[in-house]
């Protein structure tokens, strides 16, 4: 087929805009790419010259840092743990029980589960948890987590479980398996897939929050890292620039690495034409 | 072994009822096939047995025992799905050995056993492989095996060999057959092959709406057929059935339909009751029992050839009445022509009458 010449300006014209708005997205990921090896770096995007690790000598210098880097793993995994878990055991059940109105009762936990994430709700669960003598604890912060984002991880484990069919476990249970084994042996392992999108996807979330652990920590020795990276400004609220890029790079490479093992290990399946 | 019994089982899925107030019993070391038209309640009666599913009302018992709400587990019972149920991220040996994990045989002995049951049907090649890197009839037959690999009190099969290509079909037939045999083993079976129903059944139940209309042996299923729908849907093709008018004709029974010739018949206390009611009768005679009559004398009736099949010794010629269609298995008659007029002959030993509700009407000495 032969292009006619308004068609081939067309293509140049698309071809320019979308390479335009890819620089536009490209442009901070090389800075953040770039900054944290640069001693010198400014807000301004340069090529690091010379090449140098300092800021992050710096960093690991700065022991609040560090303890900021593993108390958010700390309130990540504990929050993943309590959440995988939970919403597993929870999905299972509404999606194989019979009870009646079950549908409803993910619906109603899904609406107010936005709420319990939200800014709505700061001053209520800052209350709660002062009343139960949390504040300033990790618990604190995954019990919260866990109730905020339960409901959706729940919600979406039960959609999963539902396309899975019930034969495996029967067929198990008809070969003499207690519903416990069948759960176990036939269905968790059927499952995996879903849980994976689920441990990913609240693990991103808790470790990229910072309202919730803001409010409810108060000792910079429970800080996690989000709320951390203010340390690396000047009294006067300035970033030091150098110093805030090299932490974030470090802060982002737990989720990247996590995508790149669950994707290395799993693959990442998602709802809909699940067949195992 | 043991033997099962529905007593008055009912099973409704909201307003509908699937299973209607069905009782029937299945001795021990009975193969018991069950037959019917897709959603007649084959697989629910099934489930029932297993305590996949719990009777609306009606009891169930195994070997005696009351189990109606008993949990599967605790029924010691093997189960071949009709989807299969292959545990997608086990290979083939694990899900064949399976129910021997859950026995708590050690792995080395579980495996020997699966090996053992899967050579037997064929697929004892593939037990590294997981059940989505093998073949529809593979997967059934892995199904088989892994119902097969363990004693159970009572076996059942939902449509186990479906998708296995002929040849197969008829060895793992003749395996099941041997099984049975030789260990007694008590089966249902849910087969649309009646030819697998007959050559295997001690029993055929005729399944039809949530009810079981003829619960026999094959023989008698295939000679006494209790009504229309069961003469219809056993056999190969199924019986013929042809309206007919009854009268009442100086004492004797005289039908009449369009191209019917027929001897008039003794009238019994049954015809008799039956042609008060109505005098429409169904006049039944099985495809083997027509010949192509070449004389004008005797039992016939002439109509219209419709097609001639030819299936190698034999042809099945169907001729048209009006819409209706009457086969006749023959030797192969390659004379016929499309359109010809066709005299098909038969003998008064071999037909059945059924009254106005379709109900079998017994022959004088039945
Ligand atoms: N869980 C269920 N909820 C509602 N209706 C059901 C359920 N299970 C079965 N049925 C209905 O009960 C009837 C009997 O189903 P069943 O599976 O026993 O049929 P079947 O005889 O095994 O048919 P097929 O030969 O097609 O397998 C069907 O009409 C089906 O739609
Ligand atoms: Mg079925």
């Amino acid at each position: 087929m032969k292009l006619t010449i308004p068609a081939f300006v067309g293509r140049i014209a698309f071809s320019a805009l979308a390479a335009l708005l890819g620089a536009v997205f490209a442009l901070p990921l090389l800075w953040f790419l770039f900054a944290p090896f640069n001693a010198r770096a400014e807000l301004g995007l340069a090529v690091p010259e010379p090449w140098t690790l300092q800021n992050f000598v710096t960093v690991f210098g700065n022991s609040y840092a560090v303890q900021a880097l593993w108390n958010s793993f700390i309130q990540a995994i504990g929050g993943v743990i309590l959440i995988g878990a939970a919403a597993t055991l929870a999905a299972y059940a509404l999606s194989r029980s019979s009870i009646p109105g079950k549908g409803a009762v993910t619906y109603i936990l899904l609406l107010f589960s936005s709420v319990v994430s939200g800014s709505a709700a700061m001053v209520p669960i800052f209350l709660i948890i002062s009343a139960a003598g949390l504040m300033d604890t990790h618990i604190a912060v995954i019990l919260t987590f866990a109730g905020g984002l339960l409901p959706t991880a729940m919600f979406i484990l039960r959609d999963f479980i539902d396309s899975i069919p019930k034969s495996y476990e029967e067929s198990a249970m008809v070969a003499g398996a207690s519903p416990v084994q069948a759960f176990f042996d036939v269905a968790l392992p059927v499952i995996r897939p879903g849980i994976v999108v689920i441990v990913v996807w609240s693990f991103v979330n808790i470790w990229g929050s910072f309202l919730i652990p803001f409010i409810l920590l108060r000792s910079d020795r429970n800080m996690p890292a989000s709320v951390a990276i203010y340390s690396f400004y000047s009294e006067a609220g300035t970033p030091i620039v150098t110093l805030l890029a090299a932490y974030s790079l470090i802060y982002s490479l737990p989720v990247i690495a996590l995508y790149l093992f669950v994707s290395w290990k799993f693959g990442f399946r998602f709802f809909g034409g699940i067949k195992a | 072994m043991a033997s099962v019994e529905f007593r008055n089982v009912t099973k409704s899925f909201g307003l509908f009822t699937a299973v209607a107030d069905v009782s029937f019993d299945i001795g021990d070391g009975e193969f018991v096939c069950l037959l019917g038209p897709s959603g007649c309640g084959k697989t629910t009666s099934l489930r029932m047995i297993a305590g996949l599913e719990t009777p609306t009302s009606g009891e169930i018992l195994i070997g005696g025992r009351e189990v109606t709400h008993l949990h599967p587990k605790d029924r010691n019972i093997a189960m071949v799905f009709q989807d299969y149920a292959l545990y997608p991220h086990m290979n083939l040996a694990d899900n064949i050995a399976y129910p021997l994990k859950v026995r708590g045989e050690p792995v080395d002995k579980r495996h020997g056993r699966a090996k053992e049951v899967a050579d037997v049907l064929k697929i004892g090649h593939l037990m590294d492989r997981l059940p989505s890197q093998i073949s529809g009839g593979q997967q059934q037959r892995t199904s088989l095996a892994r119902a097969l690999v363990y004693p159970a009190q009572v076996y059942l099969f939902d449509e186990p060999l479906s998708n296995l290509d002929a040849k197969l079909r008829l060895e793992a037939r003749g395996f099941l057959n041997h099984l049975q045999r030789d260990m007694g083993m008590t089966a249902v079976y849910v087969t649309h092959d009646q030819a697998e129903a007959m050559a295997l059944a001690t029993r055929i139940a005729v399944m039809d709406q949530g009810r079981i209309v003829q619960y026999a042996s094959p023989i008698e299923i295939y000679r006494r057929p209790a009504t229309t729908f069961v003469a219809n849907f056993v056999g190969n093709p199924p019986m013929n059935l042809i309206e007919a008018e009854g009268t009442n004709r100086d004492g004797r029974l005289a039908l009449k339909a369009d191209g019917l010739t027929i001897a008039d018949l003794p009238i019994t206390d049954v015809i008799g009751k039956a042609l008060s009611n109505s005098p429409k009768l169904t006049l039944g005679v099985r495809p083997e029992h027509l010949s192509i009559a070449d004389t004008e004398t005797g039992n016939r009736l002439t109509a219209p050839l419709f097609a001639n099949e030819n299936m190698g010794p034999e042809s099945l010629v169907t001729v048209d009445r009006q819409g209706s269609r009457v086969t006749a298995r023959i030797f192969t008659d390659d004379h016929l022509s499309l359109g010809e007029t066709v005299t098909l002959g038969f003998s008064t030993e071999h037909i059945h009458l059924f009254d106005s509700m379709g109900n079998r009407i017994p022959a004088v000495g039945e």
